[in-house]
C-alpha cells in the first residue's frame, strides 16, 4: 500500500512539474478576431475556448507529438501538429469563413419572397390570407407590395408600369394560363387558387430568372404545399357559398391526396349589397380540385388538378343610350392539371420535371336589351350594331419542362433546362347579322436556359443566366441574358442589382398579326438595398426599364384590331420603399410600402408616347395586424392610397388618318381602407380535433368614392366612371378543418 | 507493473470524475455569465472526445450549449446553437440510448427551437418536445426533472391556450415530491432543477 502511494505521488508531482502553456489569437480570413472558438489537444482534456478578442490561452500537461485542433461553427477546422517538451508555445490561427445557406448574401433585386423557412421572407403565406384588402387572394395581397399598381376594374397584375399580359404566374414552374376568373368589363377578377395550397411565394416585380420568360414585367413563382402533416376533412360556409375537401395522408405518411369542391353563388350577398349590375343570372360558381403527392426514394411526385363551371348575366344601362341597355353573358368552363415530379439523382444532381394542361372556354354574349329587356337590333349607325355580339372562344394548352441543377463546390449551382408551350386558340365571332368570323391562334414555343449562381464568398453572389426561345408563330428567336449580383455589408445588410433582357409575343386578341412581326422588348435595371432582422425589414429598390418594338396595331380587313408592327417604345422608371416592423408596438405587425412610378408609353393605338391608364404615379399601402391572445381574434386593416390614373378616349380620325386623343383626362385619387377580423376559438386548446377560424371582412369601411377609370360611349364623348360594383362589400365566413389522424391524439392523450 | 496498470487506471478515472465535478461546480454561477456557459459547453465537450465513451461530458455540453441557446437575444443565432446542441446530445444517446435525463435536453433543444418563432414554430416543436418529455417520464419515473420542464413551459404558455400559473403549479408539485427522494446515480450524475423550481413554485403562489 505504501509503495503504491509513493508511486502515486510520484505521478502527481512529475505531472505538476511539466506544465506547458499554449497560447494564441484566433482570426478569420479578413483578420476579425473568433470568439467562442474551441481550441484542444485532440484527444486529451486540455483545451479553451477563444474570448471576444480571439485570445486563448492554457496550460497541458501532455507531452511530445500532439495535434492541436480548432473549431468553431461556420469556419473550415483547423488542425496542426506540434511537439510539446517544457517551453511555452504561441500559435495564432487563422480560419476561413465557410460558405453556409444560413450565412451568405441572397441575391434580392426585384423580388419579395414569401414563404414560411427562407431567409428573406418578407411575408409568409398566413400573412397574405389575413391582409384586408385582399380577401384571400393571393394578388390582392400583393397589392399591398411595393411595385403594384391598385387597378379595380379588371383583372390581373399591374407590376411598374406594364399591363396585366405583361406579368406571368407559374405554380411549380409550370404556367398558369388562366388563374385569374374571366374578367368582366369593368369588374376586377380574383385568382381561381386557394392561397393555403401554397406553401412559397416568389413575386419578382423585376429582373427574373432565366428559368422563365414571354413576360414583359413581372413574374409570380407559386410553390404548392407537399405532404400535409396529417389528415383533415375541411369544411367552409360563408356569403357567398359553401365547400368541403379531405386531404388524406397515408398510414407510411409517404403518400396523401386530396379532393375539394366548393359552391358558390352570389344571389344572397347580392340581395343584401346592392351591385351597380342588374344580375339577371346571379353568379354561379363550381369549383372542384384534386391532388396526389407521393414521396419517392429522393424527391416526390406531386399532381394538382382544378376544374371550374360559371355562369352569370348582368344588364347595365347602355352608354350611348338613354332608353337601351346591355345584356352581358359569360359562361365559363377551366380546367387546369399539373403534375411534376421532382428527385435527388445524387452526387449533387436534382431533377425537376414538369407537365400541365389547361383548357378554357368563355361563352360571351352582349344583347342590346329595351327597357322591358327585349333584344332590340340596330344596323345602323355601326356603333349600335356592334352591341349585339356573342363570342365563343376555346383555349388548349400545354406544357412540358425539365430542369437539372447540379450543385458545385459550397453553395455554387448551375443550372440548364428546357420548356416546351403549345397553345391553340379558337375565337369565333358572332356578329349582329349572324355572321361568323373565326380566328385560330396556335403557337409552338420552345426554350432553353442556363443559369449559374456563383458564391465568391458568404458576402459576394452572383447569378448568370441566359434563356433561347424560339416562336412558331413568330417564326424568329430570342436570347436575353439575366445578370443579378448581391453583396453584403459588415452591418448584415445588402445591396442587389439585377440587370435583364424579357421578350414576349403579342397577347392572343391583337393576333393573327402581320408575319413581320417580331418580339416586344424589355430591359430591366434594378438596384436594391435591404436591412433585415427578424422583426424587422427594410427595403428600398430603384429601377429603370427601358421598352422597345412595343406592339403598334391597326385594323385588319374585318375591322379587328391586330398588331401591326413593332414601331412602339416606352419607359418607367421609379423608386420604392417597404418598411415592416413586427416588434415596436406590442402584439402589432405593420408594414408601409411606397411606390413612385414615371411612365410613358408609346403602344397599341397610342397617337404618341403617354402614360397608360393603368398607372398611378404615387401609390402607398398601410397594412396593420394585431393579434389579441386573451380573444383569440387577429384583427387586420390595410389602407391603399394611389394618386390619380389618366383617362382617354382615342378615336381614329379620318381626316387626319390616324388615332388622336379625343378627350381625357385623372381621375380622383384612390382611397380604401378594408378591415377583417379572424377568430379562432379553439386555438391553443390541447385535445380540440377540430380548427375554426371565423373570418368578417369589410372593404371601403369610410365609404369613399373610389373611380378606376372611365368608360366612353361609343358615339359621342360621353364618359361614365367605372368604380367598384358595390360602394362596399362585406364577407362573412366561417372555416372547419377536422384531424382524423391518431398520432396526435395519442400524444396528446399521453401528456 | 501490475500495480502500476492498476494505478494509472484509477488515476484516469479520477482525473475524469474531478474534471467533472469542476466543471460541474462552475455551472451553477456560470448561469449568470452566459459567454461562460460556452466555454464549460466546450470543456465538458473536450472531456467526452477524450475519454470517448463516457456519455456525461455529451451531457452536460449539450444542456450548457442549450441553456445558452435560451438565453440569446439575436434570434437569428437561436438555430445554429441548437444544432450545435443536438449534435453533442447525439453523442451522449449514441453512449447512453433510453435515457431520462437525455431525453429532457432533447426537450430542452426543441423548446429553444420554438422560441425562434412561437407563432409559426408552435405546430412543429411543440409535439416534440412534450413526445421527448413523455419519454423521459416513462424512462425513469423517480426523474423530477421532465416534470419541472413541464411545468416550466405550461407557466410562459399563455393562459388562454392552456397555459399559467395554475397548470404549471401541478407539474412543479410533482416535480419537488420527486426531488425529495431522488437519488443521483453518482456524484457526477445530473441532479439540478430543485431550486429553480421551488423558486417558481413561490412565483406561482
Amino acid at each position: 500500500m505504501k509503495t503504491a502511494l509513493v508511486i502515486l505521488s510520484i505521478f502527481i508531482s512529475l505531472s505538476t512539474q511539466a506544465q506547458v502553456k499554449i497560447s494564441g489569437k484566433m482570426t478569420d480570413n479578413k483578420n476579425r478576431p473568433l470568439a467562442g472558438a474551441s481550441v484542444v489537444i485532440k484527444d486529451s482534456y486540455d483545451g479553451a475556448t477563444t474570448d471576444s478578442l480571439g485570445n486563448y490561452s492554457f496550460v497541458t500537461t501532455e507531452k511530445g507529438a500532439k495535434v492541436l485542433e480548432a473549431t468553431l461553427i461556420g469556419y473550415s477546422s483547423y488542425q496542426k501538429n506540434i511537439s510539446i517538451d517544457t517551453k511555452d508555445i504561441v500559435i495564432n490561427i487563422n480560419v476561413k469563413e465557410l460558405i453556409s445557406e444560413l450565412s451568405a448574401v441572397v441575391i434580392t433585386a426585384g423580388a419579395f419572397e414569401a414563404s414560411d423557412k427562407k431567409k428573406t421572407t418578407v411575408l409568409t403565406p398566413i400573412d397574405i390570407v389575413t391582409t384586408a384588402s385582399a380577401e384571400g387572394d393571393i394578388t390582392g395581397a400583393l397589392k399591398t407590395l411595393p411595385g403594384t399598381q391598385q387597378v379595380g376594374e379588371t383583372g390581373g397584375l399591374f407590376v411598374r408600369g406594364g399591363s396585366a399580359a405583361e406579368s406571368k404566374i407559374y405554380i411549380d414552374g409550370n404556367l398558369v394560363n388562366n388563374f385569374f376568373y374571366s374578367s368582366l368589363p369593368g369588374i376586377a377578377s380574383r385568382g381561381r387558387f386557394n392561397p393555403f395550397l401554397f406553401k412559397g411565394t416568389i413575386f419578382s416585380s423585376g429582373g427574373y430568372s432565366a428559368l422563365y420568360g414571354q413576360a414583359l414585367s413581372s413574374a409570380l413563382i407559386l410553390e404548392s404545399t407537399d405532404l400535409p402533416e396529417r389528415t383533415e376533412a375541411s369544411l367552409g360556409v360563408s356569403v357567398i357559398g359553401v365547400g368541403g375537401g379531405i386531404q388524406k395522408l397515408a398510414k407510411n405518411k409517404k403518400a396523401s391526396w386530396g379532393l375539394t369542391y366548393n359552391y358558390s353563388n352570389l344571389a344572397l350577398a347580392f340581395a343584401v349589397i346592392k351591385q351597380k349590375q342588374d344580375y339577371y343570372t346571379n353568379p354561379v360558381f363550381h369549383e372542384g380540385d384534386a391532388n396526389f403527392r407521393i414521396k419517392t426514394k429522393g424527391g416526390m411526385i406531386k399532381y394538382y388538378g382544378y376544374w371550374s363551371a360559371s355562369d352569370l348575366g348582368y344588364r347595365v344601362n347602355d352608354i350611348d343610350s338613354a332608353q337601351l341597355r346591355d345584356a352581358f353573358s359569360l359562361n365559363n368552363l377551366n380546367t387546369y392539371q399539373n403534375l411534376t415530379w421532382r428527385e435527388n439523382l445524387g452526387k449533387g444532381w436534382k431533377f425537376n420535371g414538369g407537365l400541365s394542361f389547361s383548357t378554357n372556354k368563355d361563352d360571351i354574349s352582349n344583347e342590346l336589351q329595351d327597357a322591358a329587356n327585349q333584344k332590340v337590333v340596330i344596323t345602323n349607325p355601326i356603333g349600335y350594331a356592334l352591341k349585339n355580339f356573342a363570342v365563343l372562344s376555346k383555349s388548349y394548352y400545354a406544357q412540358a419542362r425539365v430542369v437539372l441543377e447540379k450543385r458545385l463546390k459550397g453553395l455554387n449551382m448551375i443550372r440548364f433546362g428546357s420548356d416546351y408551350f403549345h397553345s391553340n386558340e379558337k375565337s369565333i365571332y358572332t356578329a349582329f347579322d349572324s355572321s361568323k368570323y373565326t380566328t385560330i391562334v396556335k403557337d409552338n414555343l420552345n426554350a432553353i436556359f442556363g443559369e449559374a449562381d456563383f458564391y465568391v464568398s458568404n458576402d459576394i453572389a452572383v447569378k448568370l443566366g441566359s434563356r433561347l426561345e424560339h416562336s412558331q408563330q413568330m417564326n424568329k428567336w430570342n436570347i436575353a441574358p439575366r445578370v443579378s449580383l448581391a453583396y453584403k455589408f459588415r452591418d448584415k445588410s445588402q445591396a442587389s442589382f439585377a440587370y435583364g433582357i424579357f421578350y414576349q409575343n403579342p397577347e392572343t386578341r391583337y393576333q393573327p398579326a402581320l408575319p413581320s412581326i417580331g418580339y416586344a422588348k424589355a430591359t430591366h435595371y434594378i438596384l436594391q438595398y435591404q436591412k433585415t432582422s427578424n422583426v424587422r425589414t427594410f427595403r428600398t429598390e430603384v429601377f429603370y426599364k427601358d421598352y422597345n418594338n412595343l406592339f403598334k396595331t391597326g385594323l385588319d380587313a374585318f375591322g379587328r384590331e391586330v398588331a401591326t408592327d413593332n414601331n412602339g417604345k416606352g419607359y418607367a422608371k421609379g423608386v420604392e420603399f417597404f418598411w415592416r416592423d413586427k416588434k415596436t408596438l406590442k402584439n402589432v405587425d405593420y408594414w408601409i410600402s411606397y411606390s413612385f412610378l414615371d411612365t410613358k408609353r408609346d403602344y397599341l393605338n397610342f397617337p404618341m408616347s403617354m402614360e397608360p391608364n393603368f398607372v398611378a404615379k404615387h401609390t402607398a399601402s398601410l397594412v396593420v395586424k394585431k393579434f389579441v391572445m386573451p380573444w383569440k381574434t387577429g384583427f387586420n386593416a390595410s389602407y391603399n392610397f394611389a394618386t390619380g390614373r389618366p383617362y382617354y378616349l382615342i378615336r381614329y380620325d379620318n381626316v387626319l388618318g390616324e388615332n388622336v386623343i379625343q378627350d381625357g383626362g385623372r381621375t380622383i385619387n384612390y382611397n380604401n381602407l378594408g378591415f377583417s377580423l379572424n377568430y379562432l376559438p379553439n386555438l391553443g386548446k390541447k385535445n380540440k380535433k377540430t380548427f375554426v377560424v371565423y373570418v368578417l371582412s369589410v372593404s371601403n369601411v369610410l365609404g369613399q368614392k373610389q373611380v378606376f377609370n372611365y368608360n366612353y360611349a361609343s358615339m359621342s364623348n360621353r364618359k361614365e366612371a367605372i368604380g367598384p360594383t358595390s360602394r362596399r362589400f362585406v364577407f362573412i365566413g366561417a372555416f372547419f378543418s377536422f384531424g382524423v389522424d391518431r398520432t396526435q391524439d395519442a400524444i396528446n392523450n399521453n401528456l | 507493473m501490475l500495480i502500476a496498470a492498476y494505478i494509472s487506471v484509477k488515476a484516469q478515472s479520477e482525473r475524469f470524475v474531478n474534471a467533472m465535478k469542476s466543471n460541474i461546480a462552475a455551472m451553477d454561477s456560470s448561469f449568470r455569465n452566459p459567454p461562460s456557459l460556452l466555454t464549460l459547453a466546450n470543456s465538458f465537450e473536450r472531456i467526452g472526445n477524450a475519454e470517448k465513451n463516457q456519455w456525461l461530458p455529451f451531457y452536460y455540453a449539450a444542456f450548457c450549449q442549450v441553456n445558452y441557446s435560451f438565453m440569446e437575444t439575436d434570434k437569428s443565432k437561436i438555430d445554429v446553437l441548437a444544432d450545435k446542441a443536438a449534435e453533442l446530445i447525439a453523442k451522449a444517446d449514441s453512449l447512453m440510448p433510453n435515457n431520462s435525463e437525455i431525453s429532457c435536453v432533447k426537450s430542452m433543444i426543441a423548446s429553444s427551437r420554438m422560441m425562434v418563432n412561437p407563432m409559426q414554430r408552435y405546430m412543429e416543436y411543440g409535439p416534440v418536445s412534450e413526445k421527448c418529455l413523455a419519454d423521459a417520464i416513462t424512462q425513469d419515473p423517480t426523474n423530477p426533472r421532465p416534470h419541472y420542464l413541464k411545468g416550466q413551459g405550461l407557466k410562459y404558455t399563455p393562459e388562454a391556450f392552456g397555459g399559467g400559473c395554475k397548470t404549471a403549479i401541478v407539474e412543479f408539485q410533482k416535480a419537488m415530491d420527486k426531488y425529495t427522494v431522488f437519488k443521483p446515480a453518482s456524484e457526477i450524475a445530473p441532479d439540478w432543477g430543485k431550486e429553480i423550481t421551488e423558486k417558481l413554485i413561490a412565483e406561482c403562489k
